[in-house]
């Protein structure tokens, strides 16, 4: 690491723990999404089509929607008929509480119980192509709809402990996660502008990757960064976080597969 | 799988001499062959050699590809609308895959 | 004994660069070379090609990248092959695209991979043998939290 580099580092640690400048936000409106952080090229190659490259895991959901599965050999499709009618907006309203297991499932629990309870099959492991291609495909259903979960009721102790978790300072570098996605959000760090925290654009393809993503996956990016422990895939710190996010999210549209940096 | 994770946008049909915008994504690693993996072991290269578009039989593009590129590759072109049949697109990989997609192109006027 | 870089790397602080041993790079010289293996030493003028690149590229793993050439595209006068040069990757031939008449339009667009911020160079063949070229200076960043999932 250059000096340089060393240097920036330091700044970006020192602009992180300065005291509050920006008011806090408040949430009557929908915050923005971290789309509109993106450089024009990176915004124009989102929305199009034939260049966002997380459409070729929409692709390949839209033909396992169609692909007999498991002991029954039932497809989606063969209890949910056309998902471009019936997944519209079912995206917006996860991660839900599951009424039969009192479970909070974001969107991957939801499509793998569904292989294991309905099509007798093996659930798929997180970021295998298949998950991320029928998470993916599910979500895209309900583009440019808003998010809207359910924090109450059922939901309300994994809301709470979620709610915790953005707040409670973490790992060797003592940050929470409102500290860079409330307090700081818009503003540079390093080469980037720190984002407010929505998951509204996931699974997305991160240019870090290479790949499509589930936001698990990027939870567990934030953890690393903050040197703090990586939670495991799918665990219940990470789910109620989800939960957090997509409230935190409400009325802000989703764009799966949105691309990130 | 089943079908090639790859996926052509262009127009289905178009006027006699009318330039074509294609663009064409497919699902590949670009592996640089420049990386280790966690346990520090060289993952060897594996990279898209060449892309190809012939129009009823005939090659009107081509590319070279390196690790430079980057992972899924994206490529826009174009190409002169100029009779109604087939274009078939190519992609070779430096393992011998190859991925095919076909498109039809109906040329009026 | 290891350097203070290696401390800093092992710390974790640029955890997706230590995945990436370091490597021989491209120099401007080499990629003089490439050039001249592909113009067989033959003159390389400025001008008729544009090349079309981030100035700032928010990742070097994807940086989309369009050249196009002022070309008639006809049977006797058109571009046979652009060329993408770097002077800062590990290697200084990127890629190459092969076209002719029956493209209509000489413009052609992919992402490419920058390992530095580096000036780079696009190369061009016309049917006439002449050889065009345009290049562009492009500053690489560094996302602000590097992949360590």
């Amino acid at each position: 690491m250059s000096r340089g580099r060393a240097l920036a580092l330091m700044v970006m640690i020192a602009s992180l723990i300065t005291p509050l400048i920006t008011p806090l936000p408040t949430h009557a409106d929908p915050l923005p999404s971290g789309t509109g952080f993106l450089s024009e090229d990176l915004q124009a190659r989102q929305a199009d089509e034939a260049a966002n490259p997380g459409m070729l895991w929409v692709d390949e959901g839209a033909r396992l929607w169609q692909s007999p599965q498991g002991a029954t050999g039932a497809s989606c499709a063969s209890c949910h008929g056309d998902a471009t009618t019936s997944m519209r907006g079912i995206a917006t309203r996860y991660p839900a509480v599951d009424a039969t297991s009192g479970a909070l499932l974001n969107l991957e629990d939801r499509i793998n119980l569904c292989r294991t309870r309905h099509q007798k099959a093996e659930p798929y492991p997180y970021e295998s192509d298949p998950l991320l291609g029928l998470t993916a495909y599910v979500a895209r259903q309900s583009l440019g709809l808003p998010m809207d979960v359910e924090t109450g009721g059922a939901a309300a102790p994994f809301y709470a402990a979620g709610e915790a978790f953005f707040h409670r300072r973490q790992g060797q570098l003592n940050l929470s996660c409102a500290q860079c996605h409330d307090d700081n959000a818009g503003r540079s760090l390093r080469g980037d502008t720190i984002s407010h925290g929505l998951g509204n654009g996931y699974p997305a393809y991160r240019l870090e990757w290479q790949s499509l993503g589930s936001l698990q996956r990027r939870l567990r990016s934030c953890s690393f960064g903050v040197r703090a422990v990586q939670f495991d895939y799918g665990s219940p710190d990470y789910l109620a976080l989800e939960l957090y996010l997509a409230k935190r999210a409400q009325g802000v549209a989703i764009e799966t597969p949105a691309i990130r940096r | 799988m089943a079908l090639p994770p790859a996926r052509v946008s262009m127009p289905a049909e178009a006027r006699q001499g009318e330039i074509l915008e294609i663009k064409a994504l497919i699902r590949h690693p670009m592996e640089t062959g420049y990386r280790v993996d966690s346990r520090g072991q060289p993952i060897p290269r594996h990279i898209v050699r060449r892309f190809s578009v012939a129009y009823d039989g005939e090659e009107v593009f081509r590319m070279d590809l390196t690790q430079g590129v980057a992972a899924n590759p994206f490529i826009a072109f174009s190409t002169v609308a100029t009779r109604t049949g087939e274009l078939v697109f190519t992609w070779e990989d430096d393992r011998g895959e190859v991925v095919t997609v076909r498109k039809s192109l109906t040329v009026t006027g | 004994m290891p350097t203070r870089r290696q401390i800093i790397v092992g710390a974790g602080l640029a955890g997706g660069m230590a995945l990436l041993p370091r490597l021989g790079q491209a120099t401007p010289q080499m990629r003089d070379e490439a050039a001249a293996a592909l113009t067989k030493g033959a003159a390389i003028q400025d001008g008729r090609v544009t090349l079309t690149i981030p100035s700032v590229a928010e990742n070097g793993l994807s940086v989309y990248t369009t050249v196009s050439v002022d070309s008639p595209m006809t049977a006797g006068d058109h571009v046979k092959a652009v060329h993408l040069l770097s002077e800062q990757n590990p290697i200084a031939h990127l890629l190459t695209w092969h076209l002719g008449p029956r493209a209509g339009v000489a413009k052609v667009s992919t992402n490419i991979r920058l390992g530095a911020s580096q000036q780079v160079t696009a190369l061009v063949e016309m049917s006439d043998g002449s050889f065009w070229r345009d290049s562009k200076t492009v500053i690489v960043t560094i996302a602000a939290c590097i992949d360590g999932g």
